[in-house]
Order: structure tokens, then C-alpha cells, then sequence
């Protein structure tokens, strides 16, 4: 089976670029701005959309992520509602691979089962969940493969050549390198360990592997872009967000566009990667 | 399948760290290979000799163990009832049970060579003991604190700095302890190469839970022979307060095969448990999710968002229980009852007053029960409390609630 994310990695093969993740808080900070971020986003540069599933708690995320995601919650998201967001986005952008990321509460609570057969009918494409690794791949990993769900998989500095087999063996749709020990929106990393970090993963999987944590601009993204087969972008995206907000934390007119023109000026460092790359 | 009951309540948790479906290791896979070490290495120092032998000398010309079994005679006679122990682990070197677990981890740290401790603290208990024990080995130490416990638990927040910790306030969430161990753990992901986490609660990710009960299992192994000595039998029931747990599962653990004592856990009750987010009694007003590392009872919303929960007592104030408290609840061999915040003021006042003894806030919960158990048992009934904390670090706190004094 072919997925909209197999697919979108080889039509990027075959034109010699990489791929563009754009990660968003969905509700952040209203559900109807949030369905107008994420219909903007494909025409911004973005060929794959991670959402965010709002939750208290997120362990692995830094303040602009953490505070998102409560702003979602303050305004009423939850899991039911970001699936309907999703659904909404699919009936007009047929092509675009959405990958849900988050923790996993809200889904245990919501129910394994039914929320595949939600995520699946809204026209979800991945899962990212931070709290699960390949120890518990019982709890969601092993039922989304077999609902038709790519469950795609962090690889950290600290996941060593004896454990990436594990951590590789049930990943799905591409691999997601952290580039950092530490949370989202850290430390810039280092390129050329990135660079080292692609190359061995790629040692062990075909997969694509997108890498990110750190990715602040253009410029980074572009460093980041001539090793790696996709860039992710989040913190940079929330904090423009966040900049755009009135001083409730509610949209304005600019919040859209703010997100937008972050995108679009990420996709053009992506996209000049392969020109660097090939001088 | 019909679920079976256990043969023994001892053998948990698994090789996957579950205790039936609770416990596991729901963490970043930053952290995976990390656990994966601690648990090798604590392997590999249980069945060190050296490493016990170390243990047992701190415990005992450090901490000051064992701690006596004492016979709350006016207590007794009040109740009217069943014969009431306390087991004084409130006289440890610190003030409270917490020093039994952080020395063990502390020792494994040194082992492992890590050099910078970090730690989560509630009521500053579990803080000032990493502090001291940091202190005593000249470790770095960073205690992640909840800005509101900050404010509602300053001596011990002197304290930890006292002893040269560094106390960093949270200002994320909900500002308390479940916060605290959030901003911990995003230290420990980034931190990683130098850094060992001192989790002061029998939760977390697997080993943590097992690791923290092993610790302070020496409170219910002490009871055990004392109780022999001083009564020449078991004790009919034992009882103890409930935030994560780690002070009743010391207590209760080396007693779940004895099925002739009944054992009680006391959560925060807070306002009442029939409060929306007015309690901090995960068992009875939670159901099971995942959080922290492992799956276990949780204070959540419908949407499996975590809750605040309250109780007066900040180190009760946790959404969450650890995961073996979870799976002894479902299988029906500890029984978990709540207090509230009123009931433990009156149980603390009662305890000062009949027993010169100040007892922390969360074992007044405990002792809450007691007074509610005891009038119903008969006098040969031996109940042991467990005593697990002083109450210095809580006499503001109860003094601003008594409308001073």
C-alpha cells in the first residue's frame, strides 16, 4: 500500500529535494484559526504537517510548545476536536500527509481502537507519540500498522547502533532524527554531527529520515536540509504564532499570515539546500 | 480470560516493569537508553554484597535507623480500641522516610559516576533529603519545586539551599509537584551524559517504582522483627498515607503474603472527593492512564487532560499514585480510604496533644483513619501507623489554616 507520505517523499525524490514538516498546535489558539493555518500551510512550502495534539503535560517540549498547547486547552480542544479539524482540512487538500503528534493520555482515554478508526477516517497518515518507544509498541505502535497508520518513530543522539535496529524495526512513513538530547526549541545542534547522526541511521533503514529540534530559520533549515531527506519546523512557527497574538492570546489578523510567511521563507531555505549542497 | 490471583503479591513487577497492567516505561526515547542503564546497574548492585552492606551502615549511623516501633499509648486510650503503633520513621536524620530511598540512589549514582543529581520535590521532603545526601558525597544538586510548593513549604526550602542545593521554582502547569517531575525530566533529557534523576516516589518509569519500594522496604521489614520483639506476633493491620505511595509501600510490602494483616492506604481527600479537582485521591476519584512513565490511577478530565487535585498536604498533591498502589487496588488486597483536609488537622492537633509527638501533614491523613478504624477493632488488635515525616515544616501552614494561634 502506497501512502500519501511514501508518496510525497518520492515525488521530493525525483525532484532532488527535501521535504518541509511544519509542526502546529491544533486549537492554538482557536480551532477556526487553526483550520485556516493549516489550510495555508501547503501553498506556504509545507509538504508534510505534523499536528499537535494539545496535552497538560508534554515532558519532552519546552515552554512556547508547552504553553500552545494549553492555550488550545484553555479555549476548549481536545482529541475529538482536533480530529474534526483534520477531517475539515482533508475535504479540500486531498494530498498533503497529516502526522498527529503528541503524548499518549489522551488517546489511551480516548480508546486505541477508536481513535484509529477517527484518525483513520479523518485522514490521518502518521502518528507521532513521544511516550511510547518500541518497549511499548504493544499499546498503539503494533494496532495503527495494522490499521493502515505510518507510527512514525524518534531517533535520538543518545539511541546508539545497538538499539536503532529496535527503535527502527516497527517505524513507518519516515524517521524522525531529534538532533539534540534535550527539549523542543533548544540548543541550535551541531551540523555535522547531524550530518554523522543521517548517515547512520541510514546505515540502517530505506526509510527517510527528517530531522529536527533546533531548526530556528532559513539558514538552519537549509544546513539542516543538505544531510537530511526532510527538516521539521515547530518552536519557530509557535513563537511567530504566539508574536502575532493580542495581549488575551487570542488571533488577530496578522496570525495566519505571521505562520505563513515564517513557512514560506523555512520552504525557501529547504528548497536552496540542493543548490548549496550541489556547489 | 478470568484474571487469577497471584500466587504471591511479592514477585512484581515483570522484566517490563508492569505490575499487572500498571507500571511500564512510558518515556522519551531519549530517556529509554537511560533507564535501560539505571536498571542494569541497579541490577548488578542488589546483588553486590558491598552495595547492602554500605546501605546498612548509612541506615544506621547516618540516618539513625532503625527507627523505634512505639506504642501510642494515649492514643490507644482515647480510641478506646484496637492497640496503635507508630512506626517513627518521622525521627530519621531529615525528618521524614524520604532519606531511606535517596541514600540507595545516591550510592547507585556514585556507582554509575554521575556526578550531578537532579530531583523533584513536593513538600520539600524528598528535597532536603538528595540535598543532604548531595552534601554528604559533595554532588550537584538541582531541585525542581513547584512555584506555589515553593512558597507554601519555605523551610524547607532554606533548607535544601542550606545545604547548598540549587532550588528552582516551576512556574509551568499548575506550578506543584506533578510539574516538578515534568520539569525534571526535561532536564534529564538534556542532560543526559553527566546526570542521575533521584525520583522520591515509588512511580515513574520502570525501575523507578520497584527501585523506590526496594529502598524503603526497610520500614516494613524493621516493623516485622520489632513487632516480634515487642508483641511476639504479626501486627493485625498496618495503615499509611498516600501521595505516590513510597512510604506505604514500604510498609506494606514485606506484609502482602501474610494475609492474616489487613492494610489500609490513606489518600488526600482534600475538600471531599465529591469535589471536581478538590482532592488529590488518584484510586478513588481517578482512572487509569499513562503519565510520568508509567500507566497507573490518574486525576484527568474526560479528554485524559491531567488535573491539579488539592490537598492541603503539598506532598499528598499529585495527580497520580505509584503504579504498584494501582495494581494492589484492582487486585483487591490493600484497601485505599481518603481523609480530608479537615480530618487530618484534627488527627494532627490530636497527635500533638495526646502524644507530644508533631506529625507531618500526610501521615495525619493516615492518622485520620486510625481514629476512625481503631474505636470499631477490638483491644487485642495490633494496628501499626506508619509515622512517616515531622511536622516542623508544616506548623505555618497549619497555623494560617487554624486561624492562627
Amino acid at each position: 500500500m502506497t501512502t500519501r507520505i511514501d508518496q510525497r517523499f518520492a515525488a521530493l525524490k525525483s525532484e532532488g529535494r527535501s521535504a518541509l514538516v511544519t509542526f502546529v498546535m491544533c486549537g492554538d489558539p482557536d480551532m477556526a484559526t487553526s483550520l485556516e493555518i493549516l489550510r495555508a500551510l501547503p501553498k506556504s512550502g509545507a509538504d508534510i504537517i505534523e499536528v499537535g495534539m494539545p496535552f497538560t503535560d508534554p515532558m519532552a517540549d519546552g515552554p512556547s510548545i508547552q504553553a500552545a498547547g494549553l492555550r488550545a486547552l484553555k479555549n476548549g480542544a481536545t482529541l475529538k476536536s482536533t480530529l474534526a479539524t483534520v477531517a475539515e482540512f482533508r475535504k479540500t487538500e486531498a494530498d498533503t500527509p497529516i502526522v498527529l503528534m503528541g503524548y499518549y493520555n489522551p488517546i489511551y482515554v480516548y480508546g486505541v481502537d477508536r481513535f484509529l478508526v477517527d484518525a483513520k477516517a479523518a485522514g490521518v497518515d502518521g502518528l507521532i507519540v513521544v511516550d511510547l518507544p518500541p518497549e511499548e509498541d504493544s499499546e498503539l505502535c503494533l494496532p495503527a500498522l495494522k490499521a493502515g497508520l505510518s507510527f512514525i518513530r524518534l531517533a535520538t543522539p543518545t539511541t546508539d547502533d545497538k538499539r536503532l535496529p529496535a527503535v527502527l524495526a516497527n517505524t513507518s512513513g519516515f524517521v524522525y532524527y531529534v538532533s539534540i538530547t534535550g527539549i523542543t526549541g533548544a540548543a541550535i545542534p551541531d551540523y555535522s554531527k547531524v550530518a554523522h547522526a543521517v548517515e547512520r541511521i541510514k546505515r540502517h533503514t530505506n526509510l527517510p529520515v527528517a530531522v529536527g529540534f533546533g531548526v530556528k530559520n532559513a539558514q538552519s533549515a537549509q544546513e539542516i536540509a543538505v544531510h537530511a531527506d526532510a527538516v521539521v519546523v515547530g518552536t519557530a512557527l509557535i513563537d511567530a504564532l504566539r508574536r502575532s497574538l493580542d495581549e488575551n492570546d487570542k488571533a488577530t489578523a496578522t496570525t495566519v499570515s505571521a505562520v505563513a510567511d515564517m513557512v514560506k521563507d523555512i520552504a525557501a531555505g529547504v528548497q536552496s539546500a540542493r543548490s548549496k549542497a550541489s556547489k | 480470560m478470568e484474571p487469577t490471583l497471584p500466587n504471591s503479591f511479592r514477585t512484581g513487577p515483570d522484566e517490563h516493569g508492569h505490575f499487572g497492567i500498571f507500571g511500564g516505561r512510558f518515556v522519551a526515547e531519549t530517556l529509554m537508553p537511560l533507564i535501560l542503564d539505571l536498571e542494569k546497574a541497579y541490577t548488578a548492585a542488589k546483588a553486590d554484597p558491598s552495595f547492602q552492606a554500605e546501605l546498612d551502615f548509612l541506615a544506621k549511623h547516618y540516618v539513625g535507623r532503625p527507627s523505634p516501633l512505639y506504642f501510642a499509648e494515649r492514643m490507644t486510650q482515647h480510641l478506646g480500641g484496637a492497640k496503635i503503633y507508630f512506626k517513627r520513621d518521622e525521627l530519621n536524620h531529615t525528618g521524614a522516610h524520604k532519606i531511606n530511598n535517596v541514600l540507595g540512589q545516591i550510592l547507585l549514582a556514585r556507582r554509575m559516576g554521575k556526578s550531578r543529581i537532579i530531583a523533584e520535590t513536593g513538600a520539600g521532603q524528598h528535597g532536603v533529603a538528595t540535598a543532604t545526601a548531595c552534601a554528604k558525597y559533595g554532588l550537584e544538586c538541582i531541585v525542581y519545586m513547584g512555584a506555589v510548593d515553593v512558597e507554601r513549604q519555605a523551610p524547607n526550602v532554606f533548607r535544601m539551599k542550606m545545604l547548598g542545593a540549587t532550588v528552582v521554582p516551576v512556574q509551568s502547569g499548575s506550578r506543584t509537584l506533578k510539574d516538578a517531575m515534568n520539569e525534571a525530566l526535561r532536564d534529564w533529557v538534556t542532560n543526559v551524559a553527566d546526570t542521575f534523576y533521584c525520583i522520591g516516589t515509588a512511580a515513574g518509569p520502570h525501575p523507578y517504582p520497584m527501585m523506590v519500594r526496594d529502598f524503603q522496604c526497610v520500614i516494613g521489614n524493621e516493623v516485622r522483627v520489632q513487632m516480634q520483639e515487642a508483641e511476639g506476633r504479626l501486627p493485625d493491620s498496618l495503615i499509611a498515607c498516600i501521595g505516590g505511595g513510597s512510604n506505604a509501600i514500604g510498609l506494606f510490602h514485606p506484609f502482602l503474603d501474610d494475609p492474616s494483616v489487613q492494610i489500609f492506604g490513606v489518600e488526600a481527600g482534600g475538600h471531599g472527593i465529591d469535589q471536581k479537582n478538590g482532592h488529590a485521591a488518584s484510586l478513588a476519584g481517578g482512572h487509569p492512564g499513562v503519565l510520568h512513565g508509567n500507566r497507573t490511577y490518574l486525576l484527568m478530565d474526560d479528554d485524559g487532560q491531567i488535573l491539579e487535585g488539592h490537598s492541603i498536604s503539598a506532598g499528598l498533591d499529585y495527580p497520580g499514585i505509584g503504579p504498584e498502589h494501582s495494581w494492589l487496588k484492582e487486585s483487591g488486597r490493600v484497601t485505599y480510604l481518603n481523609a480530608t483536609d479537615k480530618e487530618a488537622l484534627d488527627a494532627f492537633q490530636l497527635c500533638c496533644k495526646l502524644e507530644g509527638i508533631i506529625p507531618a501533614l500526610e501521615p495525619a491523613h493516615a492518622l485520620a483513619k486510625v481514629t476512625e478504624l481503631a474505636p470499631k477493632l477490638p483491644k487485642d488488635h495490633i494496628m501499626v501507623m506508619n509515622l512517616c515525616g515531622r511536622g516542623d515544616k508544616d506548623i505555618f501552614n497549619v497555623a494560617e489554616h487554624l486561624g492562627g494561634m
